[in-house]
């Protein structure tokens, strides 16, 4: 059993439209959406939901009125500045227990937090394991690493060959316990400035945790000159590109009916994507990347 | 652009869903104003920053940031094990005769350090990223960066805030979503200007960052690019709820190939100006409106 995950460092290259199209076309896998925060490849998959959890996670801190003598204690030591007036503000808590630790009259306890929760599904592409975390909450990496886990097991259990998982933007903590430990990083990057330079920060991350990348240029006719200077980079670094995939409309049309793009229409762009499915494929198979 | 008390206005450009175009609306909404009042850029992204990019930003000032981490005196410790049971984050093991701390899990909130029975646990500095400030075009710059391989985006983000200046307006960059980071960011602003595109991905994570800038009551209003493309459904939706639409730019393969170059849209179709001072108008009313209100 495999694990490929799908990264970009800038959000909005397209990945949500990859892992749906790679949905279609491999056969054995589970899919995983480790996008806990903003979640989009349901919107294309449309799962039923089989299984739905709670997610447990993470503690704020409560001051009772009624026994807090107003010491102040508690606000000279919070370092997140989460404590105006006796009252705890939950965004800025960081759930430390400091000031539980330390009320001399013991006022304040420390509550559970319902982070959020996580879903297995049925969808004609087989099974997808996807989350919701709550607006500001922490410990995306936990609810992804739980995520993760619970679809290794489905591969497992069910003899997959893979998982599949659609990752969040950005490089630190949800990236981070997204890509640890999978075999595969595809990285969808565009031919912009911007693109260009986030690629260069998730590679790094990669190669930080020890994941061989391969790199998609999306949307590559955009801007051709700024394309080869991503080719000439990423052979300077030894990765490989594996695919240039054309600006077309028919990929947010596929969004707009709900399907993967592969399925919705026959063009360049899903040549495109079915060829660099069969190349992710031989090198997950062969292990290929492994020195890298 | 002034508040009742004199104090300036702090914008923040969000967006649930990631590449909706935050960064364009950001500088060209920041350089619209650049010349007529004083105006501060500020990148919260600190993960993948990109705004500098844009406006060429002239950086002369590094600092580093820094969360302050345990470190263990063994001639003092005597193995007692409350820093490792005081430590949530379970950034602290103790042993029989060794006490390991794990830099990574640390949220540097100083509850071993001051709970030790023995003091023997002072502070030491880790660098988690870096804070970068200077100017371009007549406007002040700041941005910051998480350092490669770290996981935890707030203490970089907490700095660069606290550069904003109350004497000008502050045009604030976030990063996609909606969790904890991106509400650090968000926090304080008088005014959440949310980008997003007319596709079903950009509607789902809309319906989210709404939820999110309702939750800590800060006014918004939207942008919508790369209209043209999708459906229908997110203007049905922002009229449902009430939400202005402040802005609208078409899906124009023009204003796609200036992005590619990074060159700011307002300085690429030097029309689109007046929009972008046309959007600032009316967010100053609502902004205005709301702290009038409370
Ligand atoms: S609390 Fe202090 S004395 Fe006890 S194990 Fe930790 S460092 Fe050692
Ligand atoms: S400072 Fe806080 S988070 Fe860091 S090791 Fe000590 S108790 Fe844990």
């Amino acid at each position: 059993m495999k694990e490929l995950v799908v990264l970009s460092g800038k959000g909005g290259t397209g990945k949500t439209s990859i892992v749906g199209s790679f949905a279609a076309l491999a056969k054995s896998k589970v899919l995983v959406d480790c996008d806990v925060d903003a979640a989009d490849l349901h919107l294309i998959l449309k799962p039923t939901e089989q299984q739905k959890e709670e997610f447990w996670s993470g503690q704020v801190a409560f001051v009772d009125r009624e026994a807090c003598t107003e010491c102040g204690l508690c606000q000279e030591v919070c370092r997140f500045k989460a404590i105006n007036d006796f009252t705890i503000d939950p965004v800025s808590c960081e759930g430390c227990g400091f000031c539980y630790h330390i009320c001399p009259v013991q006022a304040i306890t420390m509550k559970e937090q319902m982070a959020g929760h996580w879903f297995i599904s049925k969808t004609r592409y087989g099974p997808l394991v996807h989350a919701r975390l709550g607006i500001a909450q922490e410990n995306s990496g936990k609810l992804i690493a739980m995520v993760r886990q619970k679809a290794k097991e489905i591969a497992q259990e069910q003899k997959l060959d893979y998982t599949i998982a659609d990752g969040p933007p950005g490089i630190g903590c949800p990236v981070i316990s997204s890509l640890s430990g999978a075999n595969l990083a595809l990285l969808v990057t565009e031919p912009t400035l911007s693109g260009m330079h986030d690629l260069e920060r998730i590679i790094s991350v990669c190669r930080h945790f020890g994941v061989p990348p391969l790199v998609c240029i999306n949307k590559n006719d955009l801007n051709e000159e700024n394309s080869r200077q991503i080719e000439s980079y990423c052979l300077n670094q030894g990765i490989e590109v594996i695919s240039k995939i054309p600006f077309d409309n028919a990929v947010t049309e596929a969004i707009v009916h709900a399907l993967p793009v592969v399925e919705y229409s026959q063009n360049r762009v899903t040549n495109e994507i079915e060829k660099m499915w069969q190349n992710i494929v031989a090198s997950l198979k062969g292990d290929k990347y492994a020195h890298l | 652009m002034q508040h009742k008390n004199g104090k300036r206005v702090i914008i923040s450009i969000a967006s649930g869903k990631g590449g909706t175009g935050k960064t364009l609306v950001a500088t060209s909404l920041a350089l619209s104003l650049a010349g007529k009042e004083r105006v501060q850029l500020l990148d919260c992204d600190v993960e993948e920053p990109n705004a500098h990019i844009f406006v060429k930003a002239v950086l002369n000032h590094k600092e580093s940031v820094f969360i302050p981490i345990p470190k263990v005196d063994e001639n003092k410790c005597t193995y007692c094990g409350k820093c490792a049971e005081v430590c949530i984050y379970n950034a602290v093991a103790v042993f029989k005769n060794k006490v390991l701390v794990f830099p990574e899990l640390c949220h540097g909130c100083g509850a071993c350090s001051y709970l030790c029975p023995e003091s023997a646990i002072s502070e030491e500095y880790r660098e988690v990223g870096i804070v970068e400030t200077g100017n371009s075009k007549g406007m002040d710059f700041v941005h910051g960066k998480l350092n490669i391989g770290e996981a935890m985006p707030t203490p970089v983000i907490r700095k660069v805030k606290s550069y904003i200046n109350s004497e000008m307006t502050a045009i604030v960059d976030i990063s996609p979503g909606t969790s904890c980071p991106v509400v650090e960011a968000v926090k304080q602003s008088d005014f959440c200007l949310l980008v997003t595109e007319p596709t079903p991905f950009g509607l789902n994570d809309l319906i989210l960052a709404v939820e999110m800038v309702k939750k800590l009551g800060i006014p918004h209003g939207v942008v919508i690019n790369r209209a043209g493309v999708g459906d229908t459904k997110l203007d049905e939706y922002c009229r449902k709820e009430n939400i202005p639409i402040l802005l609208t730019i078409p899906l124009d393969s023009r204003i796609a190939i200036l992005y590619s170059r990074g060159i700011t849209l307002v300085e690429g179709m030097s029309q689109w100006k007046n929009n972008f001072l046309r959007a600032l108008v009316k967010i100053r009313e609502i902004a205005h409106e709301r702290a009038c209100s409370t």
